[in-house]
């Protein structure tokens, strides 16, 4: 940026700004010109939306903070009177609450297709880590969120998830006390929350920018995991990728759109349209869907770790239940350095490709068991599932570094997208699904 | 887009979780309401019946805290009505210039009057049991409008094996099967104007309607404001498709 040579804008107005500050070729350069491999599919489309859905949600939480009224005493019923007082209030909240779900499916299948296609392998390893990064702040700022509006899925679920913390030793009790800012969840807990609620998106929004820059360090990766060799193997980013992600962002925001308005409340929980109640604790905590596999792993470990047949405990089970939680994220940034395979997309790792869908099904077995109450088969259940998750990253992966054969990769994208066309008709007909 | 349906399909599954989960009781009886679909609209006659319902029987243990006798003009009332319908309640208000409280008629813009002046001499008048607030009860159970309407109508004499205590009833709907709410409801308990049958059945229909409506006073305008969107989105998207066709036509 700055210096180095820049090309002159014709309009003189744009002119006169870039030559002071070249934000112009900044956006030319990263936007328009920017070299992006040619064989995108759809699943490339999920950054932009969940752009979109930042920004969203960042506009919608504005306004709902200009009528919101942190205090326990009050934070109920000013949600209500957004909803049924303030002018399109019930819009503002519904798209806020909804855009939260719809964020972590933009994010979770973004983060699916990292994985299958091996984006998280060098070069981008540190991008993949800023994903990571981007997913624990979305996790506590809707944590924080849900918090706000005092229901008793509000309450209780942060009464128990704050209460995690009190299994790290020395430190847990404390740690709460301060999360708390007193000795259980009240108008402390809920002021704070919502200092960090409003906080947290922005930081998000400046990983988020690092994420982004560090991409256009390495550039993407694509279908085939190969590097780009030249100009014959990409496209510039405007107008093809600006014209498919603004459809790929139209075709989510239409499902998006249709929960909004036509089931505003079928991804949330009907025990939070009661206010909070401290003396009444509902029958069964659930977080919100988007929390659940980890919810499910956190109750897997029912049992203290220790030496069998003595009575001596290394990790209770409270603490192994969150330590395997929080373990199943930091698996996702060791994730670049246990894996060693030379290919990068499963398109050409015939195991990696197998396991990796399972480990797909296993989440979504999480996500179910999460939200079963913890009993029956359920547990098993949950504990088998939490085992392959495990497993998928310590063992398969290094397994497969090893022994998993690599089928012939193509010399180029360029060359991989013609024979295609040449062998399968069917991949010419729709040019974007060509690869 | 099959992994988006997959997934959309197991949100689906997860989400109807914790319901078969809840109790168990038996799932409520689905019923055909006008409001139901993304065309719904509320039946204004209904409501106005179910109004009265709430008015006659319910508001005499239920609060409906979240409402406004103003709120009524949706239902069809006019000006003079609400006025009406409000000064039939005595509200506290003050203090005045000498610093008394003072009691006056209930304005438009009053809330609905609690029948208790605070939550423990609500539970104290009810056996223990809080009636609770219903201003968002069909949005506050699953399967709200279904499940409000089972639990009015769902009352039975209690299977040989299950004792109960004074002032509990057993009822079909609720999970445990035990409540401590009365059957508010019988045959002609409320005289209706415009000569509908005074039934159970159809007094549980209306207020149960006016109840969703409470909860969801919005959603006629959410609906119609929806489809508007929708179709919008729908046009921009065919468009967006066809200018990337175009675009990519001559990318390979
Ligand atoms: C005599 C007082 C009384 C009247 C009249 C009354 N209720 Fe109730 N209602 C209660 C009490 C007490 C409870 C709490 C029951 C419990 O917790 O077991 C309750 C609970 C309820 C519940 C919640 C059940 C649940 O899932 O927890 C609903 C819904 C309800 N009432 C609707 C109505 C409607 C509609 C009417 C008018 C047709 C009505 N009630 C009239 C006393 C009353
Ligand atoms: C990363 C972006 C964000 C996420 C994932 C998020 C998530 C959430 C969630 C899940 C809720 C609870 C919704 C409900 O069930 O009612 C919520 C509520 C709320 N959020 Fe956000 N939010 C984000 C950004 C923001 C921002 C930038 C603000 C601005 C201050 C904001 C302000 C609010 C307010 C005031 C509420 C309470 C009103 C309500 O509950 O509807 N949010 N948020």
């Amino acid at each position: 940026m700055g210096s180095g040579e820049r090309k002159p804008f014709e309009n003189p107005a744009i002119e006169w700004v870039d030559s002071r500050l070249p934000i112009f070729t900044l956006i030319n350069k990263e936007y328009g010109v920017f070299p992006t491999p040619k064989n995108f599919n759809y699943f490339w489309n999920f950054g932009a939306i969940a752009t979109v859905m930042l920004v969203l949600m960042i506009l919608t939480g504005i306004t709902l903070a200009m009528h919101y009224t942190p205090h326990a005493d009050y934070a109920f019923e000013s949600v209500e009177r957004i909803m049924r007082d303030v002018n399109f209030g019930w819009l503002i909240r519904y798209m806020h609450a909804n855009g939260a779900s719809f964020f972590f499916i933009a994010v979770y299948i973004h983060i699916f297709r990292g994985l299958y296609y091996g984006s998280y392998k060098q070069p981008r390893e540190l991008l993949w880590i800023l994903g990571v990064v981007i997913l624990l702040l979305m996790m506590a700022t809707a944590f924080m969120g849900y918090v706000l509006p005092w229901g008793q899925m509000s309450f209780w679920g942060a009464t128990v998830i704050t209460n995690l913390f009190s299994a790290i030793p020395l430190v847990g009790d404390d740690i709460v006390t301060l999360l708390w800012g007193g000795f259980s969840v009240d108008n402390p807990t809920l002021n704070r929350f919502f200092a960090l609620h409003y906080l947290l998106p922005f930081v998000l929004v400046g990983v988020v920018g690092l994420h982004v820059w560090a991409l256009h360090v390495t550039g993407s990766n694509n279908p085939l995991g190969i590097d780009t060799k030249g100009p014959q193997d990409t496209l510039p980013f405007h107008p093809y990728y600006t014209m498919k992600d603004t459809f790929g962002i139209l075709v989510f925001l239409i499902i998006y759109v249709a929960f909004t308005f036509f089931m505003p409340n079928s991804l949330g929980h009907p025990d939070n349209y009661i206010p909070a109640d401290p003396l009444v604790t509902p029958a069964h905590i659930v977080p919100e869907w988007y929390f659940l596999p980890f919810y499910a792993i956190l109750r897997a470990i029912t049992f203290d770790v220790g030496i069998p047949f003595t009575d001596i405990v290394f990790v209770e089970a409270k603490l192994g239940g969150v330590l395997a939680m929080f373990g199943a994220i930091a698996l996702l940034v060791a994730l670049p350095f246990l894996d060693k395979h030379p290919a990068r997309s499963a398109r050409f790792r015939p195991w990696f490709k197998i396991a990796v869908l399972v480990l797909v099904l296993d989440f979504f077995i999480l996500m179910v068991c999460g939200g079963k109450p913890a009993e029956g088969l359920w547990v098993p259940l949950a504990q088998v599932a939490t085992l392959y998750y495990y497993a998928f990253f310590l063992v398969l992966i290094p397994l497969f570094n090893k022994f998993e054969p690599r089928l012939d990769l193509p010399p180029s994208i360029h060359e991989a997208v013609l024979s295609c066309c040449s062998k399968k008709k069917q991949c010419c007909s729709h040019p974007t699904e060509a690869a | 887009m099959k992994y988006f349906l997959l997934l959309l399909s197991v949100f689906v599954i997860t989400h109807g979780a914790p319901a078969l989960a809840a109790g168990d009781a038996e799932p409520p009886p689905e019923m055909h309401w006008s409001f139901s679909g993304p065309f719904g609209t509320y039946d204004r006659a209904a409501l106005q019946r179910g109004f009265q319902v709430y008015k006659q029987v319910c508001a005499a243990c239920h609060s409906m805290d979240l409402k406004s006798y103003r709120n009524l003009a949706a239902l069809g009332y006019n000006e003079d009505e609400i006025k009406a319908i409000a000064a039939e309640y005595t509200v506290e208000d003050g203090p005045n210039d000498e610093g008394e409280m003072f009691e006056r008629p209930a304005r438009p813009s009053d809330r609905f009057k609690n029948p208790y002046p605070n939550d423990a001499a609500a539970k104290y008048a009810n056996n223990g049991a809080m009636p609770p607030d219903l201003s968002l009860i069909t949005k506050a159970r699953h399967n709200g409008a279904n499940y409000v309407h089972g639990i009015l109508t769902g009352y039975e004499e209690a299977p040989a094996d299950t004792e109960l205590m004074s002032g509990q009833y057993y009822n079909r709907y609720m999970a445990g099967h035990v409540i401590a709410m009365a059957p508010p409801l019988s045959d002609g308990v409320v005289g209706y104007e415009d000569g509908t049958d005074g039934t159970v059945e159809q007094y549980a229909k209306d207020v149960t309607q006016f109840l969703v409506w409470a909860a969801e006073p919005e959603m006629e305008e959410r609906k119609r404001t929806g489809i508007k969107v929708i179709l919008f989105l729908l046009v921009f998207t065919g468009i967006m498709y066809a200018v990337k066709r175009k675009i990519w036509a001559d990318a390979h």
